[in-house]
């Protein structure tokens, strides 16, 4: 168990040194889309809406942090490894070193944790200087927590996936996306038939969402949505699991 | 150190490696040899644990690749040939990543850091970012980091391609040091003279198949250690071999006088190779 997690700890440590190199560039360029959103849905189109008894602003701003959790997490661990295992084979180094593939790939997704982390507390920070009424508990942060877990499995999964840089850009483009504005973070699921909410209720951001729009307007908990969140992440990791081991010994 | 027997690694419908076996000893500095796409590359890749094979086994100083990954990736130190390196990390740095993937603790990873670091005269470079080296710096660094759990054997996948014949010599006497410290080395490449400079055997692999084995003296014995080079007047080149160059003289003047250029020299790899396969080593 200590081996496997200062294992863990060695190939996330690469990651670390590689994001003190680029903290700044990296924190900027994830925190624009999401203040492009805030500013488009948020100011823009939202400004003289009210839904589920908030204002759109209030309302949109927990939604584009399990936005930002999503995007900055997938990316963080998916599109580092695709290029490091695809064009630099540097991942080849990892694969060859006497690790085991448990900690290589935790320690693969939880370089897409920390970024996951840092950008939407960033926007966090953001989203309270614009409306101070947030509020935010433990489950807040267990959630936002559990949310970059998720999709950094997801990101690591896409990575060992892909066969070309070009596999990404598509994965990002036929799920990424649509999980974009279909995640329940622009609109209230309330207000949706039945039918599509359940198709909507397959989409792991949709019950981030819902947590943590929960936390922040003071509604009741979903407890079932952060189980799914658990269910999720369980998933994406055995399916990394599964990859890894079909493909290498 | 290696035993391999009947291995074959099958892509698709292609056989990029067919039956074969083969057994390196400790101590040597064996060779493959052959073109680009013979199969060098993918019965590395089998031997580091980065591929599987279709059928075969493979055991490096007795554990399977398949069975005992973890003590064969404990025995071995690799160096890819492309630049496996973490490029945004400074020197240092990448040489910490391996130390700490192979478990060395802090004091050791100190320590080996700088002896290897020194070994490949890199130590001034230790805090410069390795974008920023030249190509044969990188392939340095790249050796001393696979040095750095004391592997008792090393991969060399075509370690000098596309260096300067000067870096490339330097880095051919890094490569018998490391010998000459106690490694067991297996290198591939597709440069005639590296394989007659460096290895004691030689593995000549071409479409998957191991085609001649033996040193090189061997493999020249074989064919004739002495090469007739003609010409004819319809600009064909002709090989010739002969076991010794009284043969040859001997022969060349028997010639028609229609073959214009003349040519007795020692028979070297490249020659070996043409014959059982019909072009050259660097042909693609």
């Amino acid at each position: 168990m200590v081996n496997m997690l200062t294992d863990t700890y060695s190939v996330w440590w690469t990651d670390l040194r590689f994001l003190r190199h680029h903290w700044l560039r990296t924190l900027i360029t994830s925190l624009i889309s999401p203040i492009l959103y805030l500013v488009a849905f948020g100011w823009g189109l939202g400004r003289a809406v009210s839904v589920e008894g908030s204002s759109y602003l209030e309302f949109v701003i927990p939604g584009i942090i399990a936005l930002t959790a999503m995007t900055s997490s997938f990316n963080g661990a998916g599109m580092k490894l695709n290029v490091d295992r695809l064009f630099f084979k540097s991942f080849d180094e990892c694969l060859m070193s006497p690790i085991s593939h448990l900690s290589l790939i935790i320690g693969k997704a939880l370089i897409g944790v920390v970024r996951g982390l840092i950008s939407s507390v960033a926007f966090l920070i953001i989203g309270f200087i614009i409306s101070p009424t947030l509020i935010i508990s433990p489950l807040f942060v267990v959630t936002l927590i559990l949310t970059c877990i998720v999709f950094a499995f997801f990101g690591v999964f896409a990575a060992f996936l892909a066969k070309s840089h070009q596999d990404m850009a598509t994965f990002s483009s036929l799920v990424l996306l649509p999980m974009t504005f279909l995640g329940g973070t622009f609109f209230s699921l309330g207000q949706l038939p039945q039918a599509l909410k359940v198709i909507l209720y397959i989409i792991p951001l949709t019950h981030s969402s819902q947590c943590l729009r929960a936390v922040t307007l003071g509604q009741p908990f979903p407890w079932l949505s952060l189980l799914a969140i658990v269910g999720f992440g369980l998933a994406f990791f055995l399916a990394c699991l599964l990859v890894l081991r079909r493909t290498s010994v | 150190m290696i035993t391999i027997e009947k291995l074959t690694k099958v892509y698709g419908e292609v056989k990029a490696v067919e039956d074969l076996s083969l057994a390196v000893h400790p101590g040597e500095i064996f060779g493959f040899l052959g073109p680009n796409g013979a199969g060098k590359t993918t019965t590395i890749r089998v031997l580091t644990t980065l591929t599987k094979p279709t059928s075969g086994r493979a055991r490096i100083n007795g554990f399977d690749v398949l069975m005992d990954p973890l003590e064969v990736k404990k025995a071995i130190g690799v160096v890819q040939q492309h630049i496996s390196l973490d490029r945004d990390l400074t020197v240092r740095e990448n040489m910490e990543v391996h130390a700490r993937l192979h478990h060395l603790d802090s004091s050791e990873r100190r320590q080996r850091i700088t002896e290897l670091l020194n070994y490949v005269e890199l130590e001034d470079e230790s805090n410069r970012i390795v974008e920023e080296l030249s190509g044969g710096m990188k392939r340095r660094l790249m050796i001393a980091r696979a040095l750095i759990h004391s592997p008792m054997l090393l991969f060399l996948d075509e370690p000098t391609v596309g260096l300067d014949a000067q870096t490339r010599r330097r880095l051919w006497e890094l490569i018998r040091r490391m010998n000459l410290d106690g490694a067991t080395v297996l290198l591939t490449t597709h440069y005639i003279e590296e394989a007659e400079a460096l290895c004691g055997r030689v593995g000549i692999i071409h479409q998957g198949h191991l085609i001649a084995l033996g040193t090189s003296l061997e493999l020249r014995q074989r064919l004739g250690l002495v090469t007739l080079e003609t010409l004819s007047n319809n600009k064909d080149t002709h090989y010739t071999y002969f076991s010794d160059r009284a043969a040859a003289t001997s022969y060349a003047q028997g010639l028609p006088p229609d073959i214009k250029t003349i040519i007795v020299r020692e028979s070297n790899l490249e020659d070996v190779f043409v014959e059982l396969t019909g072009r050259k080593v660097g042909d693609d």
